[in-house]
């Protein structure tokens, strides 16, 4: 159980305005403005949860991973996460998480992923028969056997990521954070990782709170999501509310007969015409889709027929706008 | 969590062992440097209007031995993976282990001397053993000041990390290893010993640099092997040593809880 409860965070930034003046003048007098990352973010997580956490760069997100992990301290509020407060019992406390930083690397840089992982088996003090098996059931996963003895020097990203997140879990947590886990992956890397995270949830109801700008890891694997932009918490639900409360959109693609008049369907808007193919945005608050079709067909002589729901990027997009992040 | 040490310490070793040509250039370098070292203390010797408080022979044993235990004894020697989790934000892992950052910190520091001596010392010490008189490494006087020689070098060793270590927590501070490693290893170098051994400073300096505590880490040690310092005052150091070392290390591991209390891990 996560509970956060009015989380604040402020940074304190050296500014000066650029070129050798001010920078002469910075050596005497230096003047910092207050960045306040994070304001009154509370929210709480149940066991067994996967959270999306996401919001533009620079909003807070990893500020508040970073917190969650022990790792910085907050100005206010409180926070548990299995009866400790992270920063305060940092050492007992992280025993129970696991965390990877997708920007960052915890692995040895110049000596195969083994000893890297061995390090951690001692750090974490994990009994040799359970770090077999979760060793085992780490490299099966992840697809590691062919990579573990190579230096780390030598992976690709998506090897090197893979490693990362199987040494994120090694000491078996009940709590993983993962912090951009896809950044710069390929498509099928990317797959890759979320079906694992979405296996280590389900078969030992890890709890895995995540954030990322891609917006399918959001789909593919989180239930609920929480957006956060300038440092508040702007929505706390599931993925389907959001997009019934923003995205009513549909997208009509219809190729017909040639066919020199434009469409004319009242509750949809045309986003693109040609003599043959039509685009258009229908809200479905304002004009049953159904309806919509049946004026299509009647004004034109259809060939095809293409129906999209706006991708969540877009609603994502649209918030960001609404709320002018 | 004396095994996460233990095996820290084990990794950084064979990790440190691999770096032969680095090891053959600072050898290299280290003969170049004893030699030059020992010239010029023959030609000061020569022109002494009266007689110095060592002997030209223990003068050039004592720089022998700096030259062979250089990676042990020296606080320039840096290690840039330290400074870069710090100023990079790659600490962010660190934090999140479960183990005092401070132990961590210091057996890796102590694996990477060790592994950088072990490469070094032997060939340069066997070299200078076989050198023709007066270039030649002297022996210690007895087996047991050899031992005691041997005990003090460590407890230096161990003293000589809890200070660099210092180093490294102050660049939470500052963000840079420039400044604090310029000004530690400046007058950490001349305040040990390895400038000039201190018995031959005036003696107004030498009370200055009794009162601190990084003549123990070099010239203390080398002194009790040529001699030059009887075995009761080996001892009675040994315990000075103990003494130091446990303020050093409670100093660090204060000023890191505090750092780290304020730590800023840089970057998104």
């Amino acid at each position: 159980m996560i509970t956060v409860n009015g989380i604040s965070k402020s940074f304190l930034v050296a500014k000066r305005p650029s070129g050798l003046r001010h920078a002469m003048k910075s050596l005497f007098h230096r003047e910092y403005t207050v960045v306040e990352a994070l304001h009154n973010i509370s929210f709480s997580i149940a066991p067994g949860e996967i959270v999306g956490y996401i919001g533009p760069n620079g909003a807070g997100k990893s500020t508040t991973i970073k917190i969650m992990s022990g790792i910085l301290v907050p100005d206010r509020g409180t926070c548990t996460i299995h009866g400790y407060t992270p920063w305060l019992d940092r050492v007992r406390y992280v025993k129970n998480i696991g965390v990877v930083f997708g920007q960052r690397t915890q692995l040895w840089w110049d000596v195969p992923v083994m000893d890297s992982f061995d390090l951690l088996r001692d750090i974490y003090d994990i009994p040799p028969k359970e770090y077999k098996d979760t060793l085992a059931l780490l490299i099966e996963a992840l697809d590691l056997g062919g990579i573990i003895h190579t230096p780390v020097r030598q992976l690709s990203l998506g090897q090197r990521m893979r490693c990362e997140i199987a040494a994120s879990l090694l000491h078996s947590p009940s709590i993983l954070f993962l912090d951009e886990p896809t950044i710069g992956l390929d498509a099928v890397s990317k797959i890759a990782v979320r079906h694992f995270i979405k296996t280590i949830n389900k078969e030992k109801q890890v709890t895995v709170i995540l954030t990322t700008h891609d917006m399918n890891d959001i789909e593919a694997l989180a239930d609920r999501i929480l957006l956060i932009g300038k440092g508040t918490l702007l929505y706390d639900g599931s993925v389907q509310g959001l997009r019934s409360r923003f995205g009513t959109r549909r997208t009509i693609t219809a190729d017909y007969r040639e066919n020199a008049s434009p469409i004319v369907i009242p509750g949809a808007s045309l986003l693109s015409w040609t003599p043959d193919r039509a685009i258009l945005s229908v809200d479905t608050d304002q004009i049953r889709m159904s309806d919509a079709l049946n004026q299509l067909s009647s004004q034109v002589e259809l060939l095809d027929v293409a129906i999209d729901t706006q991708p969540i990027e877009d609603i994502i997009v649209q918030m960001y706008k609404e709320y002018q992040l | 969590m004396r095994k996460a040490y233990l095996s820290v310490f084990r990794l950084r070793l064979s990790n440190g062992l691999q770096y032969r040509a680095a090891a053959l250039a600072g050898i290299g370098t280290q003969f170049f440097f004893g030699f030059m070292f020992i010239m010029i203390f023959e030609a000061f010797y020569a022109h002494a209007s009266q007689e110095p408080s060592m002997t030209l022979q223990q003068v050039i044993t004592y720089t022998w031995l700096k030259q062979a235990f250089l990676v042990l004894i020296v606080l320039w020697l840096r290690d840039n993976e330290l400074f870069q989790l710090i100023t990079s934000g790659n600490i962010a892992y660190e934090l999140c282990r479960p183990s005092d950052l401070y132990g961590l910190w210091y057996a890796k520091l102590l694996a990477q001397r060790l592994s950088g001596a072990l490469l070094r010392c032997f060939p340069i010490l066997i070299v200078v053993f076989f050198l023709p008189a007066p270039y030649g490494l002297q022996l210690p006087p007895d087996f047991v000041s050899f031992l005691l020689f041997l005990a003090v070098l460590i407890a230096g060793l161990f003293m000589i990390i809890a200070l660099s270590m210092l180093i490294y927590i102050s660049v939470f501070v500052t963000m840079s290893p420039a400044g604090s490693l310029l000004l530690f290893s400046v007058f950490g170098e001349f305040l040990a010993g390895l400038v000039i051994p201190v018995p031959l400073m005036p003696g107004w300096m030498q009370q200055i640099v009794y009162l601190l505590p990084f003549h123990w880490t070099a010239d203390f040690p080398f002194r009790v092997f040529t001699g030059n310092l009887g075995k009761t005052e080996a001892v009675t150091g040994l315990a000075i040593q103990a003494v130091w070392l446990a303020a050093l290390i409670a100093l660090g591991k204060f000023a890191m809880n505090k750092a780290l209390k304020r730590v800023v891990v840089q970057g998104g």
